[in-house]
């Protein structure tokens, strides 16, 4: 009910009285009011700003946050109000609604924000009012648009497990996804480019035959030009038929506009061959031959430019046709006037009211040849009053396609704006969150170091750098390792090991050096990282950890992060230990488990041969887990 | 505390505007609305005249004030409350079925002055006798509602108009059905229990009389005495 109104039904139920003395039957009891209080005004801290107001203005929605006992969740005891940790602006508008009824959305603020807002107190939108509802709508519009482009964009980095099909229809539809689809887009453009061209070619004058007249090249260099046409049209064919394979829904793919320019640009020549030379059909071949001029719309594909313009048309349809029925309107009045005015003069070219319609067009669109020129001084004033009704009737409609056109390219370009600096943003976006999982990351390290170092000064350092949240944060990761069997690696290594597990499993485990490089970024330089702070440099860098250690599996943990934070850390600590370098071993899932098993007892290539004999189980079976 | 009438207001802010012509009695302003605001007397006053606390003239003054301001966008502040708004609340109070006769029968009653707007005084003292009344009070109340053309007895006619809006409050989907002569027969039933002299016409006393000796409608009385 109405805000207004819900106010009014103790009078409606006071105005009941009326009804008693006709009524014939005892009235029902009526409802008791439980310790009725007086209305009573109730304080609302939203961030700081409090605003006031009666209960019972809240209570007229009782099925919104404020209006139903979930209000009493926010109470706040002390200071007895209620306490809302949300944001004070949208919150006016929000409490208006309570007091007039009317959901009003204010132009400044964020569509979304405003979203949240509604949905945290529990209104729904649609109850905005008239006044506000529109804008709200198209701001609600404009943002889905741009949801919906994100989410484009992110289809194109999907995972490679689609299958050869759906690859292939993603190759042609976006040609930037790989190689391969930009070298078929680019070398398509060029066949459209040189089939065009061969047929604009074909009718230039190419020089005399002697006694004859100027042939056009077609003709003289038949067999060249066949042989261009065939190949053109070859692979066309040949992309038509691979489109329409890669498609997911073929029925749609062959009433496509652009399914259809391509089958009209092939269809003549296998119409041609089909006909082959009879005479009868030859001005019917002829006219066929134009149909192939319609392989220039094959460019739409390549541009984008010509595809906004072809929607425009198609959104700007009314546009055009109310352009082209005031012109026909226009021209039909002046051509009756034109003619009539001039039967009167002799040798008029003003034949009849369609020969008119010549002069009309031309006169209206200010083009003016001159084959066509009124003698009568009536048929000058009518005609010149043609010409500039004409400028005119052309100019009204013309500015809306323009800025239909403008929109739609602008809408575009602000697509691609937004895609490119995408890239800039997830990355920037990316590293701060590198950022977190890394502190996570390199406080495991510091906290395993903690565990195994009691006596070690760094530790207290070390412990002051986490804050109380982080190692709580921390603690909880750590937890969910424990429970899953696995750790936390960052992306790169994990993404690598991913792409190189197919590629390096029979060889890897044996050869552990050869696979600088790929680790360099994600692991190496955090190995150098740590490298400085370890006391007791006597040994290789790597293997300081392993002096102090009286737990081997921590052991193998702390010395593989120090080197890589792989899933896989515990065997590669065991090759580590074979191995002078930083062992720049991979996240191989696959490839550990042989690397056990190919590895010697690493406990005799240590130094410290006393921790590391129950390291060989303890890692074999950790590494059992990290195989899963 | 000096009130100021409806009248009196008015020709204030039209004098005040600028756009009252005098002589001819009109305002020049084509599209300005009439800025007439009404205030009611003061708290004070309305205390003496009514049986409601200070607390309850709040609220009422509260929700009245809601309805009065602009419920339609081009509608000034006023004051008063017209018979639109009554239908308005009404309707919906009572979705189903036609409401806007009674809401109209109901707005006689509270419009004492039959000026076409309910003021707040009007308002506040209409409550006053239906909820704070004693129970002569009440049923003259009732009485005058029925009473369509204030003469002072109900006739056939007004009785059978205002039963037939009552039952047209309730609409199509009634359990029985509702038939046409139901109201007819309502009003012969009334007539037959009020009417003690058999003139065709129920008077304040017969009304009196009856509705007193009634234990039904005594007792429904103060049914609602205490919604505010």
């Amino acid at each position: 009910m109405a805000a207004g109104v819900a106010a009014w039904l103790p009078f409606a139920r006071a105005a009941a009285i009326g009804w008693m003395p006709v009524a014939n039957l005892p009235m029902p009891v009526a409802p008791t009011e439980k310790n009725k209080r007086q209305d009573e005004l109730i304080i609302l801290n939203v961030s700081g700003r409090r605003f006031q107001t009666w209960k019972n203005t809240l209570d007229r929605y009782p099925d919104t946050l404020l209006g139903s006992s979930e209000k009493e969740f926010f109470y706040n005891e002390e200071t007895k109000e209620y306490f809302f940790d949300r944001d004070p602006d949208v919150f006016r508008s929000v409490l208006n609604f309570y007091r007039t009824g009317k959901l009003h959305y204010p132009r400044y603020e964020c569509i979304s924000s405003y979203d949240e807002e509604l949905s945290f107190f529990g209104i729904i939108p649609e109850i905005i009012g008239d006044c506000c509802y529109e804008e709200y709508k198209d701001r609600k519009r404009e943002n889905a648009e741009r949801l919906m482009d994100d989410q484009e964009d992110n289809k194109d980095s999907k995972l490679p497990n689609m299958t050869f099909r759906e690859t292939m229809w993603r190759a042609f539809e976006n040609p930037h996804t790989s190689t391969m689809a930009l070298v078929f887009y680019y070398v398509t453009g060029f066949f459209i480019a040189i089939s065009v061209i061969t047929n604009v070619v074909e009718t230039v004058p190419c020089g005399t035959v002697p006694n004859q007249k100027e042939v056009p090249c077609g003709e003289r260099y038949t067999v060249a030009f066949f042989c261009m046409d065939t190949a053109c049209v070859m692979i066309f064919t040949v992309e038509y038929l691979m489109r329409l394979f890669a498609a997911p829904s073929r029925y749609r793919f062959m009433r496509s506009v652009m399914s259809i320019i391509d089958v009209v640009a092939i269809l003549p020549y296998y119409i041609g061959l089909v006909m082959t030379d009879n005479e009868d059909v030859s001005g019917a071949f002829v006219t066929l031959r134009v149909f192939r001029v319609f392989r220039i719309f094959k460019f739409s594909r390549h541009s984008q430019g010509l595809r906004i313009l072809g929607y425009t048309l198609k959104s700007c349809a009314s546009e055009l046709g109310f352009l082209l029925f005031s012109l026909t309107m226009a021209i039909i009045i002046f051509a009756t006037v034109m003619f009539y005015a001039e039967k009167g003069s002799s040798s008029s070219k003003f034949t009849s009211i369609p020969a008119s319609f010549w002069y009309t067009i031309v006169t209206m669109t200010t083009l003016g040849y001159g084959d066509m020129v009124p003698k009568t001084i009536a048929g000058k004033i009518f005609g010149s009053i043609c010409s500039l009704s004409g400028v005119l009737v052309i100019a009204l409609p013309v500015p809306v396609i323009v800025s239909n056109f403008s929109r739609i390219y602008h809408q575009n370009q602000r697509a691609d704006k937004r895609r490119a600096q995408k890239k800039a943003r997830l990355a920037r976006i990316r590293i701060s969150k590198a950022g977190s999982s890394n502190a996570f990351l390199h406080s495991k390290r510091n906290g395993l170091f903690n565990e195994a170092l009691d006596s070690i000064e760094e530790e207290q350092r070390l412990t002051k750098s986490t804050s109380l949240l982080e190692s709580q944060h921390h603690h909880l990761l750590h937890c969910l390792e424990k429970t899953t069997n696995h750790e936390f690696v960052d992306e790169q290594c994990y993404q690598q090991s991913y792409l190189e597990a197919g590629q390096n499993y029979p060889s890897r485990s044996p050869s552990l050096s050869s696979q600088d490089g790929v680790t360099g970024t994600c692991c190496t330089r955090r190995s150098k990282k740590r490298h400085s702070p370890l006391p007791n440099a006597s040994a290789p860098a790597h293997m300081h950890p392993l002096t102090h250690h009286p737990h081997t599996h921590q052991h193998g943990l702390q010395e593989l992060s120090t080197i890589h934070i792989q899933p896989l850390s515990t065997s590669r600590s065991s090759l580590n230990m074979r191995v002078d370098e930083p062992a720049p071993l991979n996240c191989q899932s696959g490839q550990i488990t042989t690397a056990i098993i190919s590895i010697p007892t690493p406990p005799a290539t240590t130094p410290e041969g006393d921790a590391h004999p129950p390291a060989g189980p303890a890692l074999q079976n950790v590494v059992k887990v990290s195989a899963l | 505390m000096k009130s100021r009438s409806q009248d009196q207001s008015l020709s204030d802010s039209r004098e005040l505007d600028r756009s009252y012509d005098p002589l001819t009695d009109s305002v020049s302003d084509e599209g300005e609305l009439s800025t007439v605001c009404y205030r009611p007397e003061g708290l004070d006053h309305l205390l003496q005249q009514t049986n409601f606390n200070k607390k309850e003239l709040q609220v009422l003054y509260r929700g009245f004030k809601n309805v009065t301001v602009g419920r339609l966008p081009q509608e000034c502040p006023s004051g008063v409350v017209n018979e639109e708004t009554f239908k308005h609340i009404y309707s919906q109070f009572f979705p189903q079925g036609d409401s806007s006769m009674y809401a109209h029968f109901l707005f006689e009653a509270f419009d004492t002055h039959n000026n076409g707007s309910v003021c707040f005084e009007d308002f506040v003292m209409g409550l006053s006798i239906i909820l704070r009344g004693s129970i002569t009070d009440k049923l003259n109340w009732a009485f005058n509602l029925y009473d369509l053309n204030k003469d002072g007895c109900i006739t056939k006619e007004e009785m059978t108009d205002i039963m037939c809006s009552i039952y047209d409050m309730m609409g199509k989907y009634t359990y029985p059905c509702m038939k046409d002569n139901a109201p007819k027969e309502h009003v012969d039933n009334f007539f037959r229990k009020m009417d003690k002299n058999n003139d065709g016409v129920v008077t304040i006393e017969e009304f009196l009389e009856t509705c007193q000796k009634d234990e039904n409608i005594m007792q429904s009385m103060h049914m609602f005495d205490n919604v505010i």
